[in-house]
């Protein structure tokens, strides 16, 4: 286990909210089909109220600090938050779509000091790209501001999301991201809308095509150990945890309200209300997240693939229980191994059910 | 340098947070990463720019945990080498301006 691991294992067996993602903004310059943000902002958190977010963190014991959004330079006050972070000693990751970036800004990212700056690419042919982000232009202005972060010397990483409409463009992204020398991530999740609509869901690539991606030698390091059938879970596995949302992770939105996770819409509390300790620490909903052990599972403690399922407790809830299947994650499981997963046996499937009847999420209400 | 004219400060370029009182650092630049001990901390936490690594190690480690002080300057200096290599701590025969050091981590 390397050292960085050990200390998120710490971390996480201490309590203590070693990562934090704010969306300091749901405000974007780009309309992307899969998106499931509502653009107009209700009220988002000003520059002080960020910035006393940003000292409590540093105060619970934060470390890792991205910043996301929407998209983050939106924000008039971006680079005085930004400066504001480094000074309080966080690592700090940006998302972004790069577009607002030019040379006089890749120099302010390097000069405070920013770890990573992570930049949606979906296709390396501009037609598909700008077709997805639906802004003229955006994959050779992404391009551009990519490079300009390169001279500056910063580490970059190119995210690739995987859907129906570019599923055949994932090698040329990759490509790209050789000949821009910045690193390569790709992901096929694709999540409901905040309000509940499902019609995104339809972008996400067969299950078929999910299979040709896992056993894609360009994409994984080994098949063999990637793709084996699941072992049969221990005891021990058994009293294990999902992953580290509301345990080490949490995700604070632009207008103060905290989540487990990005993908975990569970209000929890809003900083605007509460101190965040106090929603960390107290909140019964933080509480229950963190008391969910593999074999509480209603379908899943039965399941082959428990130990190796990249089982999301946020998708899970989203289709109605925490402690439910995750189905996109079923399909991922079955598609990777070849194996049903017992949320498919329990329902005689042959495959798994790519859609699945979500429960609608609304943001806290906070009083004006 | 005469040891009596050592004084450190932290690189603004790293990120360092405690965690149940072992400090992590980080180096962006080349993504170097330490967790630092409680008596490595106390050191790390005092490097202000402006007070001497003596001073440092008279008063914030001899003063709080039972170590020879000779033996403490000797390794508080081999700390300080070790970390100023990585760009962690800069290290001045002359006080370091303050546009360096920024607030001790918590």
């Amino acid at each position: 286990m390397s050292l960085m691991s050990e200390v998120g294992q710490k971390a996480f067996n201490l309590g203590v909210p070693i990562a934090v993602h704010i969306d300091v903004t749901y405000r974007c310059n780009e309309r992307c089909v899969h998106c499931y943000l509502d653009h107009d902002d209700h009220g988002e958190m000003t520059t002080a109220e960020i910035k006393d977010v940003l000292d409590q963190l540093a105060e619970a014991g934060v470390f890792y600090l991205t910043f996301s959004g929407g998209e983050v330079f939106m924000r008039r006050d971006f680079f005085e938050l930004l400066e504001y972070a480094r000074r309080l000693m966080f690592n700090v990751k940006i998302k972004t779509n790069a577009v607002m970036i030019h040379e006089a800004e890749a120099r302010r990212i390097r000069e405070l000091d920013v770890d990573t700056i992570q930049i949606s690419v979906y296709s390396h042919r501009p037609e598909v790209h700008d077709a997805i982000t639906k802004l003229p232009h955006s994959l050779e202005r992404t391009i551009k501001a990519i490079r300009f972060l390169r001279e500056q010397g910063l580490r970059v990483t190119i995210a690739n999301v995987l859907m129906t409409v570019n599923s055949s463009d994932h090698l040329g992204v990759q490509k790209l991201a050789a000949e821009l020398d910045v690193h390569y991530t790709l992901d096929p999740t694709i999540t409901p809308m905040m309000d509940g609509d499902t019609s995104v869901l339809a972008l996400r690539i067969p299950g078929e095509e999910l299979a040709e991606v896992f056993r894609n030698p360009a994409l994984v390091a080994s098949q063999e150990e990637f793709c084996a059938p699941p072992k049969p879970p221990s005891a021990e596995d058994l009293e294990g945890y999902s992953c580290s949302a509301g345990h080490s992770f949490c995700y604070i939105s632009p207008y103060g309200d905290v989540f487990p996770c990005v993908q975990f819409p569970l209000p929890t509390g809003n900083i605007r209300q509460q101190k965040f300790l106090d929603i960390w620490n107290f909140s019964p909903e933080m509480k229950e997240v963190r008391s969910i052990q593999a074999k509480d599972l209603t379908v899943c403690s039965s399941c082959s693939h428990v130990t190796t399922c990249t089982r999301c407790p946020g998708l899970a809830y989203v289709e109605g229980s925490m402690r439910g299947p995750s189905t996109a994650d079923c399909e991922k499981s079955f598609y990777r191994t070849g194996v049903p997963t017992a949320n498919m046996l329990r329902q005689g499937l042959s495959k798994p059910r790519t859609t699945a009847h979500l429960i609608q999420i609304r943001p806290i209400a906070v009083p004006a | 340098m005469p040891e009596n004219c050592i004084y450190i400060a932290r690189s603004s370029a790293i990120a360092a947070r405690a965690l149940a009182g072992e400090m992590m650092v980080m180096n962006s630049a080349d993504s170097t990463f330490f967790t630092l001990n409680e008596v490595a901390t106390t050191i790390f936490q005092a490097a202000d720019g402006h007070t001497p690594l003596r001073e440092i190690v008279r008063d914030k480690i001899c003063g709080q945990f039972d170590v020879d002080p000779v033996q403490a300057q000797a390794d508080a200096e081999q700390f300080v080498t070790e970390l100023s290599s990585h760009g962690i701590l800069l290290v001045s025969s002359q006080p370091l301006s303050s546009e360096t050091n920024r607030e001790a981590p918590r």
